[in-house]
């Protein structure tokens, strides 16, 4: 797993953007996406955090940020991959990209590994549908994938 | 309000602007479905039941949400209109957990009515990977099972609206989206109150009280139990309702006699509890007022009210009067005072308070309810379960004579009645103390100005030369606004009513469920409902509970006086703070 940080400093952090925005009337939406910024995701004692200072409930809360794929309850990895699921890299068997990907790292999709390095996601169209199928790691684009490379594009990542 | 000139179906009509086009269709006599819609709660337009054919439009319209104009012409018949609600009703079918027979809903289910309505028989997405039961019953008193739900939001709502609670919502997106609690944490944790509004709500089965039928039919049917029955004020003014009679119908005679029917050894009424109640909590606030004790005082007749502060005010639980509320009074004198009357062994005793509320269940399981090892209750029945066992047992409810309640605790005063309405129970206790205070049978005892269903009621009242601030509210919502003004110095009060429920008990989560179509129509449950408690306190010869003879008598052979050693032991309890979200 990897790791969550939370201390007083960085609720502080949170706290100083909620109290700096109060004079607008400020919506959930950019708290949730500080808090994520800050923390790496929003766990329930985030989520307790903004409801006691937004007087908004921790089911509203925990509604919105299951809702939106941008936010997480746990951690992310070190590394997120994002393996596209659009309509052009699907047609494109990126279905078997994914499978390769939960067969090699051993964890399903949404999951991020016992050790912390990656996390395994499904993304809509990254805009990059002349390379399909299509993967990103962090900020990285690998194109025309076939599940024969993954292994070797992983252990790039390990060290 | 300025009128507008609409066709509908090609006649011409004229309504108010401000109507809907579903306002307007039910002024022409056309019932258009619903599924998702609640009046001023949950207007969404989700469903697509209720979709109509506007001209001009591209789409079919959701009627529910949609403004009437001058020169509208809709269509609520055409092909397209009905194929349209047909397929969404069958969308709606092909995952729903369709095991109907078996359903608590069944017969009472407005899926099944618009599935009957639309005459259903086949359904063409049935392929579709079906919902497999998926049970919470975690909570000791609301059972959620989402393969009945159907997503309408109406409970969702409902706890945020009605309740002013918020903790139901929906989670995820698209085909994995479910109604649960924030990190699917178990109702008990997750800050619910057990109103029980969402059930009320629910056109499905997917929400329900949790069931007590079974114990109190082995209590009935195993002849060394000695089965005790009481009922809270609130029954009767609603239980009509279950046998076709028209809502706030009193139906006390009727109710007893079923129940009667029904095999148990007694039906006392928590009227007279309710009676007890008030002679504590009068007490109870005459010491607080003139020993400069802890104020305001605040009621504890209310299990959601309780869960509530318990949870969000914790720091208020001294505040809470000590007395239980008076069904667990009850069964605690029960097990006590009317065992040695009757020489019975209080351990054979079963008993059974039927109550108009789904927190009583929660309430009858806290460790502080029980008196030597004894459970003050048994079980609770809601309005509906008793409602069933009287249907199961075949008794013909409407055509039963009026019968009484049995002595010797079966007598009640008219402050009694009047607990199941918000203000109730501060109506009865002013009665009592301004006549304490006073010394005398005042002849005037209606406090009107804590009737009703505004939110929140206040009055200063004049007791014994003294000035007596006082405040009411009900349903969370109010509760907490209330509380937060007191928090915050705003208000200072002496004596405070709360109840968890909108209106009262009269509106509980254990009540008949009204079906959408009758809440949309825009009856007011709580006024209906109450305006029977208020008949039945003005024809009673006492009104006041310490005039009830019983009471006095109960008094002067048991407990000694209001707030005895031995009132403290029997009918007192204490509060704990209650984490929401506990992270472990």
């Amino acid at each position: 797993m990897a790791k969550l940080v939370m201390n007083d400093e960085l609720f502080a952090e949170l706290k100083t953007f909620i109290d700096d925005n109060k004079s607008q009337t400020l919506g959930l939406m950019p708290v949730l996406h500080k808090a994520q910024d800050i923390f790496g995701c929003i766990p329930l004692e985030v989520q307790k955090f903004i409801s006691k200072e937004m007087h908004v409930t921790v089911a509203e809360i925990y509604g919105v940020v299951t809702f939106y794929s941008r936010f997480s309850t746990e951690p992310v990895g070190d590394h997120l991959i994002g393996v596209c699921l659009g309509t052009a890299c699907y047609v494109k068997g990126s279905q078997k990209i994914l499978d390769e990907l939960i067969k090699e790292l051993g964890i399903k999709q949404e999951e991020t590994t016992e050790d912390g390095k990656f996390t395994l996601t499904a993304t809509r169209c990254v805009g990059a549908c002349g390379l399909a199928p299509v993967m990103m790691i962090d900020d990285d684009v690998y194109g025309r994938l076939s599940p024969k490379q993954i292994s070797d594009i992983l252990s790039k990542y390990k060290n | 309000m300025k009128n507008v000139n609409i066709k509908i179906n090609g006649m011409d009509f004229e309504v108010p602007s401000n109507y809907t086009v579903l306002e307007a269709c039910k002024k022409a006599n056309i019932d258009i479905p619903t599924l998702c819609y609640l009046k001023e709660i949950n207007e969404t337009g989700a469903c697509r039941m209720c979709v109509v054919e506007v001209e001009g439009a591209r789409s079919l319209q959701a009627s529910c949400v949609l403004k009437v104009r001058e020169g509208m012409n809709v269509k609520t018949n055409t092909k397209r209109v009905i194929n349209s609600r047909t397929t969404t009703l069958e969308l709606l079918l092909a995952n729903h957990n369709k095991d109907c027979l078996k359903c608590n809903r069944n017969g009472k289910c407005e899926l099944q009515d618009l599935s009957e309505r639309f005459h259903i028989r086949d359904i063409y997405f049935d392929s579709f990977e079906k919902r497999t039961p998926h049970y919470d019953d975690s909570s000791v008193s609301i059972v959620r099972d989402q393969s009945k739900c159907i997503l309408c939001g109406r409970c969702v709502s409902a706890c945020q609206k009605v309740a002013g609670m918020g903790i139901l919502t929906y989670i995820n997106r698209g085909f994995e989206a479910v109604v649960g609690t924030g990190f699917n944490y178990k109702l008990e944790e997750a800050g619910c109150i057990y109103c029980g509004q969402c059930i009320n709500v629910c056109p499905v089965g997917a929400l329900k009280e949790k069931s007590h039928i079974d114990q109190v039919w082995d209590a009935i049917n195993n002849p060394n139990v000695h089965v005790v029955v009481q009922t809270a004020p609130a029954v009767r003014a609603s239980i009509g309702e279950e046998f076709g009679l028209e809502m706030g119908t009193r139906a006390t005679g009727k109710m007893v006699a079923a129940i009667k029917r029904l095999g148990v050894d007694k039906v006392f009424d928590t009227n007279f509890a309710a009676d007890l109640t008030i002679m504590e909590e009068g007490y109870e606030l005459l010491d607080r007022i003139q020993n400069n004790g802890v104020l305001p005082m605040l009621t504890s007749c209310s299990p959601g009210w309780i869960r509530l502060i318990e949870q969000y005010y914790p720091e208020f639980i001294h505040n809470l009067s000590s007395c239980k509320s008076p069904h667990q009074m009850f069964g605690a004198i029960i097990k006590s005072y009317y065992a040695e009357k009757a020489n019975i062994d209080p351990k054979d005793i079963f008993v059974v308070s039927v109550m108009p509320c789904s927190a009583k269940k929660s309430e009858m399981n806290r460790d502080e309810m029980e008196v030597n090892g004894l459970r003050d209750v048994d079980a609770v029945l809601t309005t509906r379960e008793i409602s069933n066992i009287i249907r199961e047992a075949g008794i013909r409810f409407n055509e039963l004579e009026d019968e009484e309640f049995d002595n010797p605790l079966g007598e009640y005063s008219g402050a009694g009645v009047i607990f199941g309405a918000t203000g109730g129970v501060m109506e009865a206790a002013l009665r009592t103390v301004a006549d304490i205070l006073e010394n005398k049978d005042l002849d005037d005892f209606e406090y009107n100005n804590v009737r009703g269903i505004e939110g929140i009621k206040e009055a200063s009242i004049e007791l014994g030369g003294k000035t007596v601030n006082i405040a009411v509210a009900h349903g969370g919502e109010n509760a907490k606004k209330l509380m937060d003004m007191i928090k915050s110095g705003e208000k200072e009060y002496h004596f405070v009513e709360i109840m968890g429920c909108s209106g009262g008990c009269v509106n509980g989560g254990g009540q008949p469920y009204v079906k959408a179509s009758i809440r949309n129509s825009g009856v007011d449950i709580r006024l209906a409902r109450a305006k029977a408690l208020y008949e039945e306190d003005e024809i009673k010869q006492v009104r006041k509970s310490h005039q009830n003879k019983q009471i006095q008598l109960l008094y002067k052979e048991f407990l000694e006086k209001p707030n005895s050693h031995k009132s403290h032991e029997l009918l007192h309890t204490h509060y704990k703070k209650q984490e929401i979200f506990p992270i472990s």
